[in-house]
């Protein structure tokens, strides 16, 4: 009966085997689960739904749950893995509160995520079932335990034996349950079988027709199934793709960023949560002209990127936290020697080797502070998936005009969420110029600051009359070792000046709600969604609520204080650790703030407040909304 | 003038590069250093090759050696201790047009860079790089450096350093993809300037080791060497370099070796009686990383439109695919 179910006979198919009857459920939004143990396809076959729906023009944000190992324990707790997507009628900017439905492959990582928070109450669980009759007893008692549980807590268990239902349509049902799901869900959400189908094709294109055909009726069997046994049906409006669109994750986007930027060189080493973007770019770099280098360590590749650009070629470092603290010492020689460099950190939770696959905020401080001595760079963070495109190419812009190195700070919920964004249209000013190999005059130096702003002057290896030689020692304006006090002094007032003269250039950010009130909230980074949604809902019952998301982190637009001034009270929402009042030795004289309140607390005299948490994960509005219910009450 | 334009005129006084041309900053080096003599091979072997002198870019580290670029009349790129290894790689990546010469001291190469080290030979782009081998931390004043000979008194081992001397030779020659590795005596310029020369007409990286003497720090380090010349012995390579009759009257004692063959090169390298010098290793076979990740396509907006357009196509959800609301 495979590859029968056309949107025309669908109808008629129903009827055939349906003896249910299903009541059509309208609904605004809705986030579904899927979790399994590492391999079992609960990834492939999240993505696979938040696709289609994207494609079918819902509002779709979906996040990853990963492991920190490859293949950790089966049926353990900590190991889900899996994904969670936000699928709504209307444009969806983060990855919500907690879910409505899951679809667990085993009771053990169910217990995980619902201990961590992330059920609603009463949320409807899809539970493989094929552990009642597992030969080893322990396993049997030890799912009925967590199915009566569940059961107790008034969640609304429904068990499926996927893997009994799967071996009537393939041999090993091990594979390809995650497809069977993808069926489920496409009949309890109404999903346009022809664009899951087509979706299907791709995914397993390279495996030959056999596979696609047999994942094909994977997806008629779980379709059917449902139809025939469940009665929950929801539509979510979609509507539709009125413009050319695409869905990618924060660290594809990075990649076509990069190739879009005009770089020329990409130097990296591997580290979770950013080593993806690398992937994608190794696949397509080399066809316009650009190199992939893996380095031997973090070091190493940002030496070489330092090294491409000193020769003319545009160079990006792409890391997390860990590297980035290793490239220290290069940052500052980026600074010091001005050699203009972008490096990308995907921030993950700290310190150390802390939580890999988790999103934190953390490195906000010691991106602009971790450099000894004094080097001022740019830092800048993209607050949405499009934004991870666009920033790559605005921050090669800067980082060649002002000659210097321009951070730019995503995070774990980025790299890995996926986001349908308008799709770019390419622009050739974009590219980084061709390398200037024009003689220079004979008068040329290499550095001959600005006076008033700063900038200096360069010349790249080929260039005629242009010769020095680079160097991290303190240097004068014609590029010689400085033997004299004074031109240390000159020189640090330079590099300083021309982040003011970049400065100059930044708009003021705009606030989300009433130019004044009670409270701002603000944000910055990948909580953009997040925060925005969570004042919008308080809004609504009338608090007297805004928030502004900051961009430039380093230097910061002006305006800024004067938005707060407006406000009875400021305050921060961040993904990073911030003291509690309410431990008993914390107070006002040694509270550690969270990263933006600190700065902004340094920079502008104003008694900023923060709410911040390191639990790994993205911020759920409904969370900030409650927290900005009980400061307003 | 007979029609020819301007530009297609012979100027050979002005594109003949001069010895002086090659010479940068004043040196300010110790008197007597050794690294004076590498930098006049250098500026020698530069003017004999005509080197254009802004096609070349010598790469640094920190040290006293690290000094090199700035006395050089070239670009230079003076960065940072232990990174002058991945920095010139990032220069030659995508510049094969620039000739590039990595100077490094044994701080430098055989400590804090030593995962650069091995690297980049494994790595194999062409380059020359000099290791100015003193046995001793000279910038930073009298500390034990990995190839400091056992029992030396240093600011850092009041009592005598503890450990063997590493020997760079061994370690270089055991890396895969090696391709060219010297050892010369910076006292020695004629067979100093022809193994930089053979180096620099290498396909590959060239790893010359020099061993460099320190009138400060080490004042009798290379006594052996200096007081008996039948210490230093040359290999009789039937591609090595020819001495000159004036040196090989000195250096009478000899090693016949076939610098094609790589055990022969790591059976040469571990002498501990005798001293070494010449090529110990050259193989032009082995690949460069550089000629490996050479672009298949330059860089022009119309490719990246096309590429990017593709991977839209590929992430793209386009209006005619979509399908109109359920409800």
């Amino acid at each position: 009966m495979h590859s029968t179910l056309s949107p025309e006979n669908r109808a008629q198919t129903a009827k055939a085997d349906n003896s249910m009857s299903a009541t059509i459920q309208k609904i605004d939004e809705h986030i579904v689960e899927i979790i399994s143990d590492s391999g079992e396809g609960a990834q492939t076959a999240g993505q696979m739904f938040g696709t289609v729906s994207a494609k079918m023009g819902n509002g779709v944000w979906t996040v990853e749950i990963i492991p920190a190992e490859i293949e950790p324990p089966a049926r353990s707790t900590a190991g889900a893995s899996g994904n969670r997507i936000r699928i709504g009628a209307d444009n969806i900017t983060n990855a919500g509160d907690e879910a409505d439905l899951v679809v667990s492959f085993n009771d053990q990582v169910l217990l995980g995520r619902e201990a961590a928070g992330e059920f609603k109450p009463g949320a409807t669980i899809l539970l493989e079932s094929k552990w009642r009759e597992e030969r080893e007893p322990e396993i049997v008692s030890v799912y009925i335990e967590a199915h009566d549980r569940l059961v107790a807590k008034g969640y609304r268990v429904i068990e499926i034996n996927m893997e009994e239902e799967c071996r009537k349509v393939v041999d090993n049902p091990q594979r390809g349950k995650n497809i069977f799901v993808v069926g489920i869900l496409s009949c309890l959400y109404s999903r346009d079988l022809g664009i899951v189908r087509q979706e299907i094709t791709k995914k397993f294109k390279k495996k030959g027709d056999k596979v696609i055909q047999s994942n094909l009726d994977l997806l008629d069997a779980g379709y059917h199934w449902a139809e025939a046994n469940l009665e929950i049906r929801y539509v979510i409006p979609a509507p539709g793709v009125l413009q050319a669109q695409v869905v990618m994750n924060g660290n594809t986007a990075v990649a076509l960023g990069t190739v879009a930027s005009g770089m020329d060189v990409c130097a990296m080493y591997p580290i979770t949560p950013a080593t993806s973007a690398s992937h994608y770019l190794s696949e397509i770099f080399e066809d316009v002209g650009g190199v992939v280098h893996q380095a031997e360590d973090e070091i190493a590749a940002c030496a070489f990127a330092l090294g491409a650009s000193y020769a003319g070629k545009c160079a990006i470092t792409i890391t997390s936290g860990p590297g980035m603290a290793l490239k220290t010492e290069l940052m500052g020689l980026s600074v010091m020697a001005e050699i203009p460099l972008v490096m990308v950190n995907v921030q993950r939770g700290g310190p150390s080797t802390g939580l890999p696959t988790k999103v934190e905020q953390g490195d906000l401080l010691s991106a602009m502070f971790g450099v000894p001595g004094d080097a001022p760079k740019i830092v800048m963070a993209p607050a949405t998936i499009e934004d991870c495109f666009y920033s790559v190419i605005t921050a090669r812009k800067i980082a060649e005009t002002f000659r210097t190195l321009v951070i730019v700070l995503s995070d774990a919920n980025l790299a890995t969420g996926q986001q349908a964004f308008m799709r770019p249209e390419f622009r050739e000013e974009w590219l980084a110029p061709p390398i200037d190999q024009s003689p220079l005059p004979k008068t040329f130096k290499p550095y001959d600051w600005d006076e008033k702003t700063g900038m200096s002057s360069r010349s790249i290896p080929g260039q005629l009359n242009g010769l020095y030689t680079l160097t991290g020692l303190a240097h004068t304006g014609s590029g010689a070792v400085a033997y004299e006090s004074g031109v240390n002094q000159e020189s640090s007032r330079y590099r300083s000046l021309k982040l003011a003269a970049f400065q100059k250039t930044l708009k003021t950010p705009e606030v989300v709600g009433d130019p004044e009130g009670d409270l701002l909230i603000v944000g910055w980074g990948s909580t953009k969604g997040a925060i925005e949604e969570a004042v919008m809902r308080a809004r609504k019952d009338g608090l007297k609520v805004s928030s502004m998301h900051l961009t430039f982190l380093q230097p910061m637009a002006s305006g800024i204080r004067e938005i707060m001034q407006k406000f009875k009270n400021v305050m921060t929402v961040e993904i990073n650790y911030s003291d509690d009042l309410a431990d008993e030795i914390i107070d006002e004289d040694n509270r550690r703030y969270a990263n933006l309140a600190f700065l902004l607390r340094a920079r502008y005299l104003v008694d900023v407040d923060c709410w911040s948490n390191v639990h790994g994960q993205p911020m759920k509005p409904g969370a900030i909304a409650k927290m900005i219910r009980s400061r307003l009450k | 003038m007979f029609g020819l334009k301007s530009e297609s005129v012979l100027r050979l006084d002005e594109e003949y590069h001069e010895l002086d041309e090659y010479q940068g900053k004043e040196s300010r080096w110790c008197p007597g250093c050794g690294d004076n003599a590498i930098l006049a091979a250098t500026q020698r072997l530069c003017r004999d090759e005509q080197l254009s002198p802004e096609k070349t870019v010598f790469v640094s580290g920190i040290g006293c050696a690290a000094r090199f670029p700035h006395y050089m009349g070239t670009y230079g790129f003076h960065g940072l201790h232990g990174r002058a290894l991945p920095v010139a790689q990032g220069v030659k990546i995508r510049r094969p047009d620039l000739n590039v010469f990595v100077n490094m001291g044994d701080g430098d190469c055989c400590s804090i860079g030593t995962a650069h080290w091995i690297h980049a030979i494994r790595t194999n782009m062409k380059m020359v790089v000099m290791l100015h081998d003193n046995n001793i931390y000279g910038l930073t004043k009298n500390q034990a450096s990995p190839t400091t000979p056992q029992g030396r008194i240093t600011s850092t081992t009041p009592y005598g350093s503890l450990l063997k001397a590493m020997n760079p030779l061994t370690v270089t020659l055991g890396v895969t993809n090696v391709s060219f590795v010297a050892q010369v005596v910076e006292w020695v310029p004629d067979l100093l300037y022809k193994v930089l020369r053979e180096a620099y007409n290498h396909k590959g990286l060239s790893f010359v080791r020099i061993l460099q003497r320190c009138p400060h720090f080490m004042p009798t380090a290379w006594d052996q060497l200096l007081s008996n010349p039948d210490n230093i012995a040359v290999m009789d390579s039937p591609d090595g370099v020819q001495l000159s009759d004036a040196t090989a009257k000195i250096y009478k004692t000899r090693i016949a070796h076939d610098s094609s063959d790589l055990n022969a090169a790591r059976q040469v390298a571990s002498l501990e009686d005798k001293v070494p010098v010449g090529i110990l290793y050259r193989n032009e076979k082995v690949p460069t990383y550089d000629e490996l990740r050479r672009p298949k396509r330059l860089p022009e907006p119309e490719l990246t439109e096309e590429i990017l357009n593709r991977s839209f196509d590929r992430f793209g959800i386009s209006p005619s695919t979509s399908s109109k609301a359920e409800d």
